[in-house]
């Protein structure tokens, strides 16, 4: 195997005009020396709450944004110089994407598309047409654009982004905003389409830590503009051991600060469903659940299940951001 | 093979532009019931002055032109700034094929539609007023027309980069320029009437010129022209020139400041 991406002390700020948020007028910085590689056949996460610098990244590596400093390469191109060669190789595709013209049909908006590539009109449109088929699309060919559901709209968009068979695939957030059914079916294919072509990758951005778990098989965790991990997401899991992981259900709780003060509880989240109380418990050792039991008794509260759980990469997340990445994405938007 | 992508790339991104007339009737009202509205106002004044029959034909050209005018402003240089905001600019400056191609699609799909829009105009005008219409030279007629189209759209092409630098400020620009240059091209006069040096200033937009030369090609012995005809056939070559490279260096230079500034992704 060999890098596909690579990037090197990668650094991008932004100027930014004097307002009242930005009273000082002092340059953002939205990558603060990223260093990353990407192997040929890869599908690669990038997870990170808004605003952690994963779109910079992406604009970055398919040259729609110059890098301040350091550098990075694509299929061995480098994509301050060599943009038109990572051009050729390349396909981005966004999740909410609107792009094309609705008064086009499926099938001409994805032949206008092609064109962009050079691909001569008879194979784009078998191409056009076997890829529709796999996603389930070619029934709606004739279909204006405008008329199109948001799910059906980013399969046109997933195909739009395969037409031109691009060594290296890029995908922000694909899924955002889909139904579960429309999602499931662009995760499925994505793995489908890499499980084909062992030669090709996909770089892609999720704020779905199921997502980057079901389909990647390594995650870069990102967090204001730097790399803070990057394995897979099982040795990332890992990383995180030492503790013990519990769901517990319990009659509706008013706060649930008098938990994080018992001895051996690392960290609590609540969340209310179907008017109980949810909480999900990061603890020093299994023991320590004794203690969380005797205090929600002394409350008068019943529990209503009990669950000792394997950490996920959301509890990864947290352990390497300090946070979840909801709150993380509260924080970054209410700066 | 960079000739056949970028060929392939101009026909992709003109086929929009002329299925979209097919398919968006609302041009019928826009492009045609509107310029006809102007063009029946100026008709009815200059009868009744008992104007020379020619005033009629006069007018039918300019209303004519107002189409390629509008096109242009809100097709050509408002376009850019439309295509940041559907996310279609990012997919276009991504591929490999470049911006130019993409412009010119746009700018060839502009110019068989509203050919088309033009020609009904002058058609429904004709029909209507059973104005003259006798053309002294076609080669020359064609000339001046073709010269026209590449200034007019050269003008377009630069205007798309510029006004996507100003943002919303765009707008407000295109809609100062549009009654103004109806009245300083002389779309419903001849252009002289303003004086010889507001025409050589409004020469700069290429359909004061054109039209003007379409004029003298059509009424040799009536029209007081602005320049004698080769002056303005060759005042509409340099425009087209002047224009057509201005608009390509603007669109690199477009280009690299927004993937120097991040001015087509974000918003800081």
């Amino acid at each position: 195997m060999s890098a596909a991406i690579e990037t090197q002390d990668l650094v991008r700020t932004f100027r930014v005009r004097r307002s009242k948020q930005s009273p000082s007028g002092a340059p953002v910085v939205a990558l603060d020396g990223v260093t990353l590689e990407v192997q040929r056949g890869e599908i690669f996460g990038l997870l990170g709450p808004n605003g952690a610098g994963k779109t910079t990244l992406i604009k970055i590596l398919v040259t729609l944004l110059l890098p301040t400093a350091g550098r990075a390469v694509v299929e061995g191109f480098d994509v301050r110089t060599q943009a038109q060669q990572v051009r050729e190789r390349i396909s981005m595709v966004s999740g909410g994407e609107h792009s094309g013209y609705g008064l086009l049909t499926v099938r001409e908006q994805l032949w206008m598309f092609s064109q962009f590539y050079g691909i001569p009109t008879g194979e784009a449109l078998s191409r056009i047409d076997r890829l529709l088929q796999v996603v389930g699309l070619f029934e709606e060919r004739h279909r204006k654009v405008q008329q199109l559901s948001t799910g059906m709209r980013q399969k046109m968009n997933l195909v739009r982004g395969l037409v031109s068979d691009p060594r290296v695939l890029f995908f922000d957030e694909p899924t955002v905003g889909l139904d579960v059914g429309a999602a499931r079916d662009i995760r499925a294919y994505i793995r489908t389409w890499i499980a084909d072509r062992s030669d090709r990758t996909i770089l892609l951005t999720t704020h779905y830590m199921s997502e980057a778990e079901e389909l990647c098989d390594r995650v870069a965790i990102i967090h204001k503009g730097k790399i803070i991990a990057c394995d897979s997401p099982a040795q990332l899991k890992r990383a995180t051991s030492g503790g013990a992981y519990f769901v517990l259900n319990t009659e509706r709780l008013d706060g649930a600060d008098f938990l994080r003060r018992i001895p051996g509880v690392s960290r609590v989240d609540s969340a209310e469903r179907d008017g109980h109380t949810e909480l999900r418990l990061q603890l020093a050792e299994d023991g320590a659940i004794a203690g969380v039991v005797t205090a929600l008794t002394q409350q008068g509260r019943r529990i209503l299940q009990l669950q000792k759980v394997e950490p996920t990469l959301e509890d990864a997340f947290v352990t390497l951001v300090g946070q979840r990445l909801e709150e993380a994405d509260q924080e970054a938007g209410g700066a | 093979m960079r000739l056949q992508r970028a060929w392939y790339a101009i026909r992709g991104r003109a086929y929009p532009r002329t299925v979209g007339a097919a398919r968006e009737p609302s041009w019928i009202f826009y492009d045609l019931a509107l310029p006809i509205l102007g063009v029946f106002a100026f008709v009815f004044v200059y009868r009744a002055l008992d104007a020379p029959a020619q005033f009629t034909s006069y007018v039918i050209m300019g209303g004519a032109t107002i189409a390629f005018w509008m096109n242009v402003m809100w097709n050509m240089a408002a376009q850019f700034y439309w295509e940041k905001h559907q996310g279609n600019l990012e997919l276009y400056m991504m591929a490999p094929c470049g911006l130019v191609p993409i412009l010119l699609g746009m700018a060839w799909g502009g110019m068989l539609a509203t050919t088309v829009r033009a020609a009904v105009v002058v058609a429904v005008g004709i029909l209507l007023f059973k104005a003259p219409l006798a053309v002294s030279s076609w080669p020359l007629f064609v000339l001046i027309f073709t010269l026209g189209l590449i200034a007019l759209y050269g003008l377009g092409m630069f205007f798309s980069s510029l006004f996507l630098l100003w943002g919303r400020e765009a707008w407000h620009m295109v809609s100062l320029l549009q009654e103004p240059v109806y009245l300083v091209s002389g779309f419903y006069f001849p252009v002289r009437a303003l004086g010889l040096w507001v025409g050589m200033a409004a020469s700069i937009i290429p359909i004061t010129l054109a039209l003007d030369g379409l004029r003298q090609v059509m009424f040799p012995s009536f029209h007081p022209g602005l320049l004698p005809v080769r002056w303005e056939v060759l005042g509409l070559a340099a425009l087209a020139v002047l224009f057509v490279v201005l608009a390509l260096r603007m669109l690199r230079f477009m280009e690299r400041l927004a993937r120097q500034e991040g001015r087509l992704s974000f918003r800081w």
